[in-house]
Parts: C-alpha cells; sequence; structure tokens
C-alpha cells in the first residue's frame, strides 16, 4: 500500500503541473479587464487603462505568462493582485480562516444531518419517517443556495430579529465576542448545510438499501443479530464507498469556499474572493486560488483511494 | 438680453449692490442651479460662497461608532491607484484634498485655507494659474507637518508614468510648484476654464511625502504605506483587509472645530445592493449604505415602517442608449464598426428618430428607477447652467411607425418591416445588471410593435468595460447595432462628459479602441463648438457651446437618453449624511453626525 | 407510477398550455406590476406587469429539455468514464482520472467567457442560431457536471470488480463488456440515479446563469430558473413570483427521481421486498 501511495503522490506532480498549464490558459484567455471600472470615468482617459494593461504584463503572449508564473510559483513567490497591488498569500491567508469555519461547519452539519437520517430511512424505506426525509432533500436541491439564504434572512433577521445577516470580520475577544461569531455563522452554516445534507441523504440512505438487500446482511441477520449491530457493524462500513467519495469531493470546497453563500452574507471567504477577483479578471489572485483547491482535489482523491482498500479490503491497487 | 443682465447682476454683486444669496435665488428662478451660479459669480470674479454643511455637533467624538456598507468593498486605500469610487471612498476616510464639492456644488476648502478667486489672487485673469493657500497647523496622523513641498510630491508622483497612478490625466498637462512652505501655484499649459480638479475632489487626495517618497515611479507597488495610510483626515487608520472591512479611529488632532462627531468608523465591505438596503432601511444593522441601485418598488417596500430611508442626490450621470453610426456586420481592414462604413440602417435619420420615439422613457422610470431617475431628452444633465431647453422627448410607436414607412421599411408578413428584402433587425448590446436587462425588455416590446426585431445581447460587464483589444465584445469595439450604458459625470463640468465625441476621438482599431467617441459619430458643428468651449473663459458664451453641443446630439439621435440618473443611498433615520451629486459619498465625511 | 404521470403532466402543460393559454409572455403593463393570482393572471404578474403563467409554460419548455439532456449528458460522460476508469488498472485509469481532477479544479465561470470568447461565433455558423444554442447549453452544462457521477462509479466499479458475482462471470468466460454490462453497471447505479436527480435541478438553474453570460438564450427569454432569479429581491413583496417556478422544479425533480427508482428496480435482481 505505501509503495501505492508514493507512486500516486510521484505521478501527481506531472498531473499537477498540467492541471496549472489548462488553468492557466484558460484564465488567460478569458476575456475581461481588471481596470474596466475606469471605462465610464471621465477622468480616466482609456490611455491610462491600456497602460496599466501593459505594464501589469497583460499583452504579453501567454506562453511567456505562464512561465513567469510557474519561475515564480516555483520560488515560492505567488504574484500580486492586479486590483489591489497586494500579495496573493497576503489576500489569501487574510481569507482562509474564516472559510475554514463557516464551510467546514457546514459540512459538519450536513454530515451529522445526512448520515443518521440515510441509515435510519434506509433500514424503513418507504415508512413515512423515509417518505418525509425524501420530501425535505427534495425541496432541499431543488431550491438553490441564492434563494434559500434570502428566504433566511426574511424569516430569522427581517421578520423575527434573532440573527444578523452581514457577517462582521472585527476582531475582538472574550465571551460575548464569541457568541456573536457563532450567532453570525449560523444562518450561513444552515444554508449551505442544509443543501449539502439534501442531497447527501439522498446518497447514504441509496447506498445503505444497495447494501442492506445482500445475502450477506440476511445471513448476519439469520444468525440472530440485533438490527442495531447489523446496520453499524455489517451494513454501513459497506455503504460508506459512495459517501466517502462525496465527501471527498466536497473537501477542496471547505478551502475554496462557498461563492454563493459567502455573497450572500458578506463573509469574508476565499469563495467571495475568488468570485470577485474572477470578476474583476485578476488573474494572479485566482490563479493561485484555484491551483490550492486543484492540489486538494488531487490530495482528497488519494485519500479517498486509500480509505476504499480500508472499507473493502478486496479492492487492490497495484 | 439674458447674457447682458447677467453681467451686470455679477458687477451688483461685486461691488455689493446685490446680495449674493439675492444673485444665486434670481439664478435658480431662470433655471440655473445654485452650484452653477456660484460658479459663475466666481469666474464672473465674485469670491465663491462657503456653506458650510449644517453641522450640530459642539464637541468632537462621542458620537459613537458609525457603520458603513459598501456593496463593494474597496480594495485598495491609496487613492492615486483608485481603480473604482469604492477605492476612492475607502481611501478618502483618511486622506484629503484641498476642497471637496459640497451638497450645493459649492467648492468647500477642506486642506487649503481659502478657494482661489480672482479677488483673493487665487485665480488670474488668462485662466493659466491657480494659486492655492494651506491651512496653516495642518499635522499628519504621525504628527508630521502638511506642507506645500506634499503638493507638489504628489504632482511628481502622479504623473510619472512609471507609478502606474490611475490619476495620471489629472495631474498631467499642468506645473506644480512651491511659493513658500503654505503656498504652491498650478500653471496650465493652455487656458483651463475649469481649474478645480488637480488637488481637489476624488483624485485630489494628497498623500505624505516622508512616507511615499522612495516609492515613486517603478516602485510604487511596494509603499507599505499603500496599506496603512496616514493621511490628514479626520479618521486615523486602524485595520483594512481588502474587499473586506476597514477600520478607523477618531482622529484627535484634527484640523476642523468639533469635527469629527464619531469614535470610530467601520467601512463593510462585499454582497448586493439590496441586502445593504435591507441591513439599513429595515433591520438598522448599519447606518448607512452606497450606491443602492435596487428598483425603487423593492425600496418603497422596504422604507414602509423601517429604521431607515433612501437618499437621492442629483448629479449629471446619464444612462443612455448610444446608436452605431458604422456598420458592424462588414469588415474593412480587419475591424468591423470601421468609420470607412455606413450602418445601413441607422445612417438614416428617420430611423433614428424613430428609435428615440420608442424608448418608453415614463415606463422605464415607472417599473425600474423610480425617485432615483428623471426622464430626460438631454445627453448633458447638469450643472443646471449647461442643461438645454431646447429638446423634447416623446414616446409613440404611431409616430414612430409612420417615420419608418417613409424611410422605405415596409410591414412584412410576419410584423417585421423590411427594405429591398433585408429584416429591420437590431442587435441591443449592454452590460449584465438587473435594471439594465428590464430596461432591454421594455425597449424591445416597443420596438416590435412598430415592427423591428431585435435581438438582446448581455455582456459580463468586466469584459464590456475591457480594454482588451482582442475582445470584440467591449463597448468600445461596438459590434452591435444599439448599445446602452451609463457614463457618469464626476465633475460639476462638462468638458470631459463632451469632449468624448470630438470626431479626432472616435474608436478604432488604429488607436486600438482607445477613442472615447464610441458611437463613431462626426459633425463638424459639434467639433468646432467643443474646441471653442475647451478655451472659452467667458462663463456664459462656454456654456451656450456645450448646450449647442448637447443639441446637436439630440437632433442627430446620437444618444437616446434613457433616464438621468441620481445617486441613491440607503441612511438610517437619525444619521445626518452630507452628500452631493457631485462628489464622491465620504467626500464631505467630517461633516456627517447623528441627530439625538 | 405517479410520478410517471405527474412528469407526463408537466411536459404537456408546457407543450399543449401555449395552445389553451393565449397570453403573450413579453406584454409589459408596469401598471399591472406585481399582482397576486388573480382570474386575468392565474399564476400572478411579475414586476414588469409580464403574465407569469404564460412565462412559465413558454420556459418550462426550455427548463425540462434543458433540464433533462443536461442530466442525460452528464450521467451518461460520468458513467462511462466512471466505468472505464474503474475497470482500467492501467494508464488509462490513471488518465481518466487526472481528467476527472482537471474538470473538477477548473473555475466555471472564467471557462464560460472563455468559450463564448472563443467559441461562439463558430459555433452559431455551425449550429445554427436555435437548436445550435440548445445543443451547446446542454453540451456545456453537461460537460461541466459528469465529474461527480464519474467518481462515485469508479469507486463502485473498483468495489464491484472484485465481488464474488462478478469473479464468476469472469470464471464463465464473459468477455469484460458484459461483465459490465450485465453485472456491475445495475448494482452501480443507486448513485448515479441520485446524481441524476441532483443534475436537474442543478442544470435548470445552471441555464438561467448562462443565459446571463450571454451563452444561453437571450435574456429575455422566461425559464425556470431565471424567473426564479429575478423573483428572489421581491421575495417579500410578492412571494408568489417565487413560488410557482421553485415548484415547478421541486415536481420536475421529484418525478425524475421516482423515474429513476422505478429504472433501477427493474433492472436489478434482487428487489426490496
Amino acid at each position: 500500500m505505501s509503495q501505492y501511495i508514493l507512486r500516486r503522490l510521484m505521478i501527481a506532480i506531472p498531473s499537477l503541473l498540467g492541471i496549472s498549464l489548462v488553468l492557466f490558459f484558460v484564465l488567460a484567455l478569458a476575456p475581461g479587464d481588471p481596470f474596466s471600472e475606469l471605462a465610464t470615468n471621465p477622468n480616466v482617459p482609456p490611455e491610462v487603462q491600456a497602460a496599466l494593461r501593459a505594464k501589469f504584463g497583460l499583452d504579453d503572449p501567454i506562453y511567456l505568462r505562464y512561465l513567469h508564473w510557474l519561475a515564480a510559483m516555483a520560488q515560492g513567490d505567488w504574484g500580486f493582485s492586479f486590483v489591489s497591488r497586494v500579495d496573493v498569500d497576503t489576500l489569501i491567508l487574510q481569507r482562509l480562516p474564516t472559510t475554514l469555519y463557516v464551510v467546514g461547519s457546514s459540512q459538519l452539519l450536513a454530515l451529522l444531518i445526512a448520515i443518521p437520517v440515510g441509515v435510519y430511512a434506509a433500514t424503513r424505506p418507504y415508512s413515512l419517517f423515509d417518505q418525509l426525509a425524501n420530501t425535505f432533500a427534495f425541496i432541499g436541491f431543488s431550491l438553490p443556495t441564492f434563494f434559500t439564504g434570502i428566504l433566511f434572512i426574511l424569516i430569522f433577521s427581517v421578520k423575527l430579529d434573532w440573527l444578523p445577516f452581514v457577517y462582521s470580520s472585527v476582531p475582538g475577544s472574550g465571551i460575548p465576542w464569541l457568541l456573536e461569531m457563532i450567532r453570525q455563522a449560523i444562518m450561513p452554516v444552515m444554508v449551505l448545510g442544509l443543501f449539502q445534507a439534501a442531497s447527501m441523504t439522498r446518497f447514504v440512505r441509496s447506498a445503505m438499501l444497495d447494501v442492506i438487500r445482500l445475502d450477506y446482511v440476511t445471513t448476519a441477520r439469520a444468525k440472530g443479530l440485533g438490527q442495531a449491530k447489523v446496520i453499524v457493524k455489517h451494513v454501513m462500513r459497506n455503504a460508506m464507498i459512495p459517501v466517502v467519495t462525496l465527501i471527498a469531493l466536497q473537501m477542496p470546497a471547505v478551502f475554496g469556499g462557498a461563492i454563493v453563500t459567502e455573497q450572500i452574507f458578506r463573509i469574508p471567504g476565499i469563495g467571495s474572493l475568488l468570485i470577485s477577483s474572477i470578476l474583476a479578471n485578476d488573474t494572479p489572485v485566482v490563479m493561485a486560488v484555484t491551483f490550492v483547491f486543484a492540489c486538494l482535489v488531487v490530495l482528497f482523491n488519494l485519500i479517498a483511494d486509500v480509505l476504499y482498500g480500508w472499507l473493502d479490503p478486496r479492492i487492490s491497487f497495484r | 438680453m439674458f447674457d447682458k443682465n447677467l453681467r451686470g447682476m455679477i458687477d451688483d454683486v461685486k461691488d455689493g449692490r446685490m446680495d449674493r444669496r439675492a444673485f444665486v435665488k434670481r439664478m435658480i428662478a431662470v433655471g440655473l442651479t445654485a452650484p452653477m451660479a456660484n460658479q459663475i459669480l466666481a469666474i464672473g470674479g465674485v469670491a465663491m460662497a462657503q456653506s458650510p454643511n449644517p453641522y450640530k455637533p459642539t464637541k468632537r467624538g462621542g458620537g459613537g461608532p458609525l457603520k458603513l456598507l459598501w456593496w463593494q468593498g474597496p480594495t485598495l486605500l491609496n487613492p492615486h491607484f483608485a481603480t473604482g469610487t469604492k477605492d476612492q471612498d475607502g481611501s478618502r476616510i483618511f486622506y484629503e484634498p484641498l476642497a471637496s464639492w459640497d451638497v450645493d456644488g459649492h467648492l468647500n476648502p477642506i486642506l487649503a485655507a481659502e478657494i482661489p478667486s480672482i479677488q483673493n489672487g487665487g485665480l488670474s485673469a488668462d485662466a493659466k494659474t491657480v494659486t492655492w493657500k494651506l491651512k496653516p497647523g495642518v499635522k499628519w496622523h504621525d504628527g508630521k507637518p502638511l506642507t506645500a513641498d506634499d503638493l507638489v510630491f504628489n504632482w511628481e508622483y502622479a504623473s510619472d508614468p512609471a507609478t502606474a497612478a490611475v490619476s495620471i490625466e489629472t495631474y498631467s498637462g499642468l506645473t506644480v510648484e512651491k511659493i513658500d512652505d503654505l503656498t504652491i501655484r498650478i500653471t496650465f499649459k493652455k487656458p483651463t476654464p475649469f481649474w478645480a480638479n488637480a488637488f481637489v475632489g476624488a483624485y485630489g487626495c494628497i498623500i505624505p511625502k516622508h512616507l511615499f517618497a522612495d516609492y515613486k515611479g517603478g516602485k510604487s507597488r511596494e509603499a507599505p504605506n499603500n496599506l496603512k495610510p496616514v493621511g490628514t483626515g479626520p479618521y486615523k487608520f486602524v485595520e483594512f483587509k481588502p474587499g473586506d472591512l476597514i477600520r478607523g479611529e477618531i482622529n484627535p488632532d484634527y484640523h476642523m472645530a468639533n469635527r469629527p462627531s464619531f469614535d470610530t468608523i467601520e467601512m463593510k465591505g462585499g454582497g448586493d445592493a439590496v441586502s445593504a438596503a435591507r441591513a439599513v432601511i429595515q433591520t438598522g444593522e448599519y447606518d448607512f449604505a452606497w450606491n443602492i441601485q435596487v428598483e425603487d418598488e423593492v425600496l418603497l417596500r422596504l422604507e414602509k415602517g423601517g429604521k431607515g430611508k433612501a437618499l437621492f442626490a442629483v448629479g449629471g450621470d446619464i444612462e443612455f442608449i448610444a446608436i452605431n453610426f458604422t456598420d458592424p456586420n462588414t469588415e474593412v481592414d480587419g475591424e468591423r464598426s470601421s468609420i470607412k462604413t455606413k450602418h445601413p440602417i441607422l445612417s438614416d435619420p428617420k430611423v433614428r428618430q424613430a428609435l428615440a420615439l420608442l424608448v418608453d422613457r415614463d415606463s422605464v422610470k415607472k417599473a425600474i428607477y423610480g425617485r432615483a431617475g428623471r426622464t430626460t431628452a438631454n445627453y448633458l444633465n447638469g450643472p443646471e447652467e449647461f442643461v438645454s431647453k431646447n429638446t423634447k422627448w416623446e414616446f409613440s410607436v404611431e409616430k414612430a411607425s409612420a417615420l419608418l414607412e417613409q424611410a422605405g421599411w415596409k410591414l412584412g408578413s410576419d410584423g417585421i418591416r423590411e427594405k429591398d428584402g433585408k429584416k429591420l433587425k437590431l442587435l441591443y448590446q449592454t452590460s449584465i445588471n438587473g435594471p439594465r436587462q428590464k430596461t432591454q425588455a421594455i425597449v424591445k416590446q416597443a420596438c416590435q410593435k412598430a415592427g423591428i426585431d431585435v435581438e438582446l445581447k448581455s455582456v459580463v460587464a468586466s469584459v464590456f468595460f475591457s480594454s482588451d483589444v482582442a475582445n470584440p465584445d467591449t463597448y468600445a469595439h461596438f459590434y452591435a447595432d444599439i448599445e446602452m450604458f451609463q457614463i457618469p459625470m464626476t465633475q460639476p463640468d462638462p468638458a470631459l462628459h463632451m469632449r468624448r465625441y470630438h470626431s479626432r476621438n472616435i474608436a478604432t482599431k488604429e488607436n486600438k479602441w482607445q477613442g472615447p467617441n464610441f458611437p463613431r459619430w462626426a459633425n463638424k458643428e459639434f467639433d468646432a463648438a467643443i474646441d471653442a468651449a475647451d478655451t472659452e473663459t467667458d462663463p456664459i458664451k462656454r456654456a451656450d457651446l456645450y448646450i449647442k453641443g448637447n443639441d446637436l446630439m439630440w437632433q442627430d439621435n446620437v444618444m437616446i437618453p434613457v433616464m438621468h440618473r441620481l445617486a441613491v443611498e440607503a441612511s438610517s433615520n437619525t444619521l445626518r449624511p452630507a452628500l452631493s451629486g457631485w462628489a464622491n459619498q465620504t467626500d464631505n465625511l467630517q461633516d456627517w453626525y447623528r441627530e439625538s | 407510477m405517479i410520478s410517471a404521470v405527474l412528469l407526463l403532466l408537466l411536459i404537456a402543460a408546457v407543450v399543449i398550455g401555449p395552445f389553451i393559454w393565449r397570453v403573450s409572455i413579453s406584454d409589459i403593463d408596469v401598471v399591472a406590476g406585481l399582482q397576486g393570482p388573480s382570474l386575468a393572471h392565474p399564476f400572478g404578474t411579475d414586476d414588469l406587469g409580464q403574465d407569469l403563467l404564460a412565462r412559465m409554460i413558454y420556459g418550462g419548455r426550455i427548463s425540462l429539455a434543458v433540464g433533462l439532456a443536461a442530466m442525460l449528458v452528464s450521467v451518461f460522460v460520468g458513467t462511462l468514464i466512471g466505468a472505464l476508469a474503474g475497470m482500467s488498472r492501467g494508464a488509462l485509469g490513471y488518465a481518466l482520472m487526472w481528467l476527472t481532477d482537471l474538470f473538477l479544479s477548473l473555475p466555471q465561470l472564467p471557462l464560460l467567457l472563455m468559450l463564448i470568447y472563443l467559441f461562439r461565433d463558430g459555433l452559431k455558423a455551425v449550429f445554427g442560431p436555435e437548436g445550435g444554442i440548445f445543443i451547446l447549453i446542454v453540451l456545456v452544462i453537461g460537460g461541466l457536471r459528469w465529474m461527480p457521477v464519474a467518481r462515485l462509479v469508479r469507486a463502485q466499479f473498483l468495489s464491484l470488480r472484485e465481488k464474488e458475482f462478478v469473479e464468476a462471470a469472469r470464471a464463465l468466460g464473459a468477455s469484460p463488456v458484459r461483465q459490465v454490462v450485465r453485472h456491475i453497471l445495475p448494482n452501480a447505479l443507486g448513485p448515479v440515479i441520485i446524481a441524476g436527480t441532483i443534475d436537474v435541478a442543478a442544470a435548470i438553474i445552471a441555464e438561467s446563469t448562462l443565459s446571463f453570460l450571454g451563452l444561453g438564450f437571450p435574456p429575455d427569454t422566461p425559464t425556470w430558473g431565471r424567473i426564479l432569479y429575478d423573483a428572489k429581491d421581491f421575495l417579500d413583496i410578492g412571494p408568489h413570483w417565487a413560488l410557482f417556478p421553485g415548484g415547478a422544479i421541486f415536481i420536475a425533480v421529484v418525478a425524475i427521481n421516482f423515474i429513476g427508482d422505478g429504472l433501477r428496480d427493474a433492472l436489478d435482481a434482487r428487489k426490496v421486498i
């Protein structure tokens, strides 16, 4: 196994290089301008906008820009943002903790809802509980987060006045500040967590159902094992493969942020940095965020593969 | 007649026979506004009035925190790098110019001891020099004194192309010299009737020489103080997170008495305009929200029983539909919409006239802009003295249809007009923005009724407004028949606003589409009027020239004005912000206070 | 069974609807804006006074067609790549997983902008304006959503290919294709169907974003996703505006899901008793 992991890690380097190349070309070819806000300002003639483009190297050939980026990157230099003229790593590190906190909590919430609900629903298929869980799940992924976010704001902030909906990043300390940090994260975590939980519940339920009707489960039951023991020891472990896959798919997002939700609640996370940088064509920032994201995608794919082997020892990798 | 009377009145004010307030009132009665009346007096030789913003607090501080919501958060805090008004707004909390445009459009001295005038020797009669005197005793936040050297440095800094300053144009075409420690003189290369650009307003903010001197030119990005501003403003810097948060605290040594009123200031970024309006008007989480571009219907509902209200400031921003005078579908020398071509449909004045008749400005106002818009026939909508009274507009599908008939466009069997076997079909592009897509729908429907087939296209704003030479979707390439967007008026003077459409400024492949005349309209009469206005020092003749320019654009239907847009802000009911349609929102921040 | 009827009803409504409900989708009447349901406008009106029933019917055709077709594309591509990667024990598997990782990492917005910029005119010429746009949208949405399916299918295959019944089939000399089609795939369908139902909803929403970017139908085309997006800021003023598109997407999702479940039960020998 360790040999396998080592080999995968070796492959990861050229494959990440390939991904970075494609990413850079996509970003460089995508049209747009970091200075478009200047366009209609009568005080700033278009030559200024064009001169800024030239100064930041946006008019150089793409392959040159890529080589520059790669060379700088190899020395740990992430470049600077065209828009704020701040170093990219500073920008990202400023926002990472918030994203980890909010998106991480919501993923946790999704798992905490999806696994028990999905498992329980699968043990009693087509019961009232199962039907209800399914209906909520369908509503959950039929409604996009841009919609549920506003719905939550209207209910919990405007009507009931329970929760704030502007996420404040003013630093502080003490218990009241800590409570405030928790309070303001409730709505975004719920919106994102419930959306994820909806689809996750369906996957867990289906994976459980696939296993629950296999012969060995019937055998275990016939041996006189209790229902709870059968479910936990025999069914869940084998049903976890799709769930692990899904979690591995979601994990990079914990670092990459959630664009829509962060935007709605003004959470200063990676997602809102990414979307504003994309809209402003701020290539160094977008490149850095997406490249880190790509590394995580590759890493968690590897972790998932290792976990498959642990969950089902018959799976062999050579 | 009017001209002669006016001269008499100016003299009366000058000699003290007439109260300046009375003069301003008389001007308003004949259709001018206070700002213009004051400009007339200033150039006519009467010192400009200072109309301090009403300010009640009798002591500095004690006003608690001021919480501002900017749905596009400032991304940098060096005023010379500000790419958008959001960055200017953020910088302005800490940095100050010599003077700002106040609520009435007067120049309000900030760091200047007085506003230059002919009386006080600040302005020369030939409009080629301006002498500014600094307020004595002003200190930077780190305790160093503000001197004339700082101003000269700002000019050198911004006008150096290697600095890559956005304010470069504001500081080119002039020289700045130090007269003494508290006096500078600006010398323009040619007569400049509108002299209040450098060191005034948003791009006029002054950065300290002692912290930036080592970072002029190529090293400008490395200055540590780009992120930690040290200015002269009412608030001192505490914290900055690009795009997210700016925090400041009261400047106890501020140079204006009893100001500022608030103890701390917070500017939060991100989100969207609607929820920003909610946070101020509905829940009161924040005191003030910037640029609330929201359907008025929504604002009115929010205001019912809310904790705040929408505020409107009149400036000169214009939302319009521009007509392409060249052919976007024929390529000449590797360029579409080439000046060597003529638009096959829209070069006919009757068709353009018909299009103007099909823009239902009342419906657009009712359904979208509401209180935040005024219907207009003019491209130039302010200051009042430059606004033409000779134009009119109307909405009539019948008249438009009749005009199209006359022009030879006959109704086809499918309800679309045609001429010589060609369908009357137009491509209508704009940037992606809720109100704009709704306006497109309203215009398209009227056009369909008149037998014009309109195809709608919307482009992401960062692409539409980019200077990317290779991208065909920018407003400057104009590879469409008509296009719609807004041009703001950043100062109470039309020179920059009107100069765009001079025929030497036509956007072409040769000038990399940097020519700001995107409709590619060429009119000798207009060119002559604009050239004359550029150096005309007589304010009345100058205004007439710009009105003539506006009327020529109206006659030719170069631009179909959709809406004269007002700046919209949301404010809590107790906050008393000092806002002006001629300035950025934070330009008079020192005068903000809360009614107890 | 009920679900198939439900979906058929929905399809019938959007196909036959315009012949019964003959109100224009674009008639603007700002005075009659934001009205709740009434006899004249059974679904009410939006803020420009356009009839929501007519817009829902018109938009339903596009949304249902795009949602279903894009779902089929993503499920097909995902299953194909996942199955190949799951069966392969060599370089092909690595290459396909690399491709999946690449697509997962690509930021979608810049990618879409680049596609528009590079290929719009060419695609218009090749596919023609109307049908071309439909094919383009379906390919773009499907092409950006197949990766989770591929990873899920591959994971299932890794496990299933070692199971006794597959080994038995292999021992009996079943070709790899037969092993996959007859034995492995039916047992791996569970997650695929769930992903499919989620993709229908996601594709209907995604379509509305595309039209914003100038890649989809013109911005004045009312689709369910678009109507829902436009309605969001008016949620407290005119809740009916959002209710109908939201409800329609929900019904479509439920219907697709039950059809999927039925499909799996039909393919699977061991049914839930």
